[in-house]
């Protein structure tokens, strides 16, 4: 089946929906592609907050939180794209709040602020109250605001329609070609539906699933990435990957750092703690890159829990009513997950793979770049987790998602709507579906192989081991080997399911793909990469080198070989680099 | 230990009606009985079919009848359970393939309730100012997340489908006791109908089925005391 429509939104997270919001206000007729239900999109994960410095409780300026962000990338945070970010932080906040969102309010009845890490007043002094939130739930509150608005403007949906291919006119991304639409795979019934559009937005969050421990939903697996990167679209700054300090013991389920912001504690097995070694003013409040680094350092060195690797993070001085009132979520997965009672218990963390800085390059109107100069892919655009403006740069800060697909993802509808007006309807051949059709039929017929979950499990057990929070050479060319390897086998996988209804088997697979192409990415940029910086530690490199490193990676897919890898300069506007501590 | 865990299939490609499969499956007393579908599904037969995202509980894909209760599958632990555990699909709406349902008249309900806020006054330049008292009026029902578990556990939805349910009833709670909102009353409209709050029998399944532990039935019974009042 074939539709066409002006601009497709893949995805339906809070970048996608406030896209197809202001395409809705454009009146451009939009589609929104998602393989789950909107309201299931992980967006709705997000716990702490989101950031923007309207100083409901104390002095702040959207200066300081550009600062903030752009020292807490490490100085790889493009610093035009800090400064948009930190600007229209603040009206997007206020939209929200004018859509409906509940946000927790102080005694005069603005929105409550709370502290958050690496957000600080004048310039690193001390920390400020700058994270706007709904209990710890704000992610969820986003989410669902978002598609209200959307059901409000009559926003057309397709729900479980899985995206499979980007389809390009006039050759792929890497040749000139510009955007045409896309291919899905409705998984209801297996049929597949081309959409042909002038403008498409790649909005489908991270690849958290790369990893054994992660925060990340299952259906996490890195699609958009992956989608345009087989199209000749490099992948940017992959190697610089978030490990959240505190995921629950064993699991990786996130325990916001709201807790933290509140008053929360680490503590090692000595009850110590431990963060005033590492950053003694912000203590743990610090970004989260050095915070993971130092409980793996603490656990290394034996002050891991019972030896153990894991420490605490202890919320009992905070008292009922603060942690019933402004974190009853974690609270609860404490008490489920590791059946904790966090109000008399301390809670056994470790850090858990969290957030992609890097993905899909973008320019500030969220429109896909090709090169190191900048050039414009014709229609294609990518805002939220899965693209790379890159406001993060080597670490992102806590609330920094959050405020990134809304100021994005505002910017991608826009973008859109003016591309789509002055654009003609692009041509789509008649077999613009033929080589994803014959891959998927390929799979769906193949007798024997592998189980995709043998490669999967073998998968997270690398990248755990190999590119985590601290790597070197060794594991990181293994990395590379082994994931090469393992490519190799995927090659020739079996699924189970050979139905057309609702066949998950075969669409796992297939983001076991996904997945794989995000790996030799991340380990093929990390393992060039020599030196550290933000999330990226090299123990053989351990030292940040401007001189030759302050550049951004662009991770070119090359058939069977490793990924060419190409490097494109960092934009600095206000703040010069400087050593980095807290 | 081992754990016999018996799953309601049906393919409709392959099955004319739906059936009971036994599964041995080793597991501990902190799973969760996601951890055991996927070990099925991952180790023994690659067909069993369910929804799932984030797996702890904020997503709402995987609501199922869990030994004769509506739960997540992600947030129910085999200690809770014990060794014998018998899984179904969430009850009165139309299975497509073993623990799947169609999902699609649940939120077409839902969308009917006019689940947005409604205020035309222009907006000031500043966020509105709401008390912490106001605020907290809606708090409960804010944090459904339209996992179908109320619903679909409900006496009155099963024997009349057409009945909105609960999930659209704390939809339009979340709205109408929002001081910030001004279509209160075209809601109440809505849900005034006969296939609106009147349905509620109070059973209290809904209670009982949400896994996010909102007062639903004191929600709808809100619900149907502000009709009352509009009428009186």
């Amino acid at each position: 089946m074939r539709i066409d429509t002006d601009a497709v939104v893949v995805g339906a997270g809070g970048a996608a929906l406030w896209a197809a919001l202001e395409l809705a206000r454009e009146g451009v007729a939009t589609a929104v592609l998602t393989k789950l239900y909107p309201t299931r999109s992980h967006t709705g994960a997000a716990q702490g907050g989101v950031c923007a410095a309207l100083g409901n409780l104390e002095e702040d300026h959207w200066e300081w939180h550009m600062f903030d962000t752009v020292k807490g990338g490490d100085y790889l945070t493009d610093q035009d794209a800090a400064e948009v970010l930190s600007q229209e932080a603040i009206e997007r906040v206020i939209e929200l709040e004018h859509m409906g969102l509940p946000f927790n309010r102080t005694p005069e009845g603005k929105i409550d602020q709370r502290r958050f890490g690496g957000h600080t007043r004048n310039f690193g002094e001390g920390p400020v109250k700058r994270a706007c939130y709904a209990a710890d739930r704000t992610g969820h509150m986003i989410l669902q605001t978002l598609y209200q608005q959307c059901i409000k403007a009559g926003v057309t949906f397709y729900d479980e329609y899985h995206v499979v291919d980007v389809v390009f006119e006039g050759g792929d991304a890497s040749e000139g070609g510009r955007v045409a639409g896309v291919v899905a795979y409705r998984i209801a019934d297996g049929e597949i539906h081309t959409f042909r559009a002038k403008a498409v937005l790649m909005a489908t969050g991270g690849y958290g699933r790369a990893w054994r421990i992660t925060s990340n939903a299952y259906t996490l697996a890195g699609d958009g990435m992956s989608l345009v990167y087989r199209r000749g679209v490099p992948l940017e700054d992959m190697e610089f990957y978030q490990f959240h300090p505190t995921g629950i013991y064993g699991i990786g389920i996130l325990l916001s750092e709201a807790a933290r912001g509140e008053g929360g504690t680490l503590l090692n097995n000595d009850g110590e703690r431990f963060m005033e070694r590492y950053a003694p003013r912000l203590m743990e409040l610090a970004p989260r890159d050095m915070v993971s680094r130092a409980i793996y350092l603490e656990i290394r060195d034996g002050r891991g829990i019972g030896g153990k690797d894991y420490v605490y993070l202890d919320v009992r001085h905070l008292g009922r009513k603060v942690i019933e009132e402004k974190l009853p979520d974690i609270t609860d997965f404490a008490r489920i997950y590791l059946g904790v009672e966090p109000l008399k218990e301390p809670v056994p963390i470790q850090p858990t793979a969290h957030y992609a800085m890097g993905g899909i390059p973008t320019d500030l109107a969220t429109r896909v770049i090709r090169d190191p100069s900048n050039t414009v892919i014709p229609g294609l655009f990518a805002a939220g987790e899965v693209a790379c403006v890159s406001v993060h740069g080597a670490n992102r800060l806590g609330t920094n998602s959050l405020v990134d697909l809304l100021v994005f993802g505002r910017r991608a509808g826009i973008a859109m709507a003016e591309y789509a007006r002055g654009a003609a309807m692009p041509d789509l051949p008649p077999d613009a579906d033929e080589a994803v059709r014959a891959e998927i039929e390929a799979l769906r017929a193949r007798r024997d192989g592998e189980r995709p979950e043998v490669i999967r499990a073998e998968l997270n057990l690398l990248m755990d081991a190999n590119v985590g929070v601290f790597r070197d050479e060794t594991l990181l060319s293994g990395a590379v080997t082994k994931i090469a390897a393992l490519r190799d086998r995927y090659a020739s996988v079996a699924v189970q399911d050979r139905g057309t209804t609702f066949n998950t088997d075969l669409l796992e697979a297939r983001e076991l793909g996904y997945v794989l192409d995000c790996a030799e990415a991340t380990a093929a940029s990390a393992l060039a990469r020599k030196e550290s910086r933000g999330a990226h530690s090299r123990e053989d490199y351990p030292e940040r080198d401007d001189a030759n490193w302050l550049a951004h990676t662009l991770a070119y897919r090359r058939e069977g070989e490793q990924p060419e890898l190409r490097y494109k300069p960092v934009t600095i506007t206000r703040f010069e680099p400087k050593p980095r501590t807290y | 230990m081992q754990v016999d865990l018996r799953i309601l299939r049906y393919d409709p490609e392959r099955d004319a009606a739906p059936h009971w499969e036994t599964y041995a499956v080793e597991a501990g007393p902190m799973d969760r009985v996601l951890n055991l579908l996927h070990t099925v599904k991952n180790t023994m037969d690659g067909t069993l079919t369910f929804r799932r995202s984030c797996a702890h509980g904020i997503c709402g894909s995987d609501a199922m009848l869990i030994n004769g209760r509506n739960r997540l599958a992600c947030k129910i632990r085999v200690e809770q359970l014990g060794r014998r555990i018998s899984i179904a699909p969430i009850g009165g709406m139309p299975v497509v393939k073993d623990l799947v349902v169609d999902m699609e008249g649940f939120f077409a309900k839902y969308r009917t309730v006019m689940p947005f806020l409604v205020n035309d006054a222009p907006v000031p330049e500043r966020e509105r100012r709401q008390s912490v008292a106001d605020r907290e009026r809606f708090d409960d029902t804010t944090r459904c997340i339209l996992c179908a578990a109320c619903t679909t556990s409900c006496p009155s939805f099963w024997a009349r489908p057409t009945y909105l349910g609960p999930a659209a009833i704390v939809q339009a709670h979340r709205f109408i006791f929002d001081s910030r909102d001004t279509a209160a009353e075209d809601r109440l409209e809505i849900l005034a109908d006969d296939d609106g709050v009147w349905r509620c029998r109070t059973t209290f399944n809904c209670v009982t089925a949400c896994p996010r532990e909102i007062n639903v039935t004191g929600a709808i019974l809100e619900v149907t005391r502000a009709i009352v009042a509009r009428h009186s």
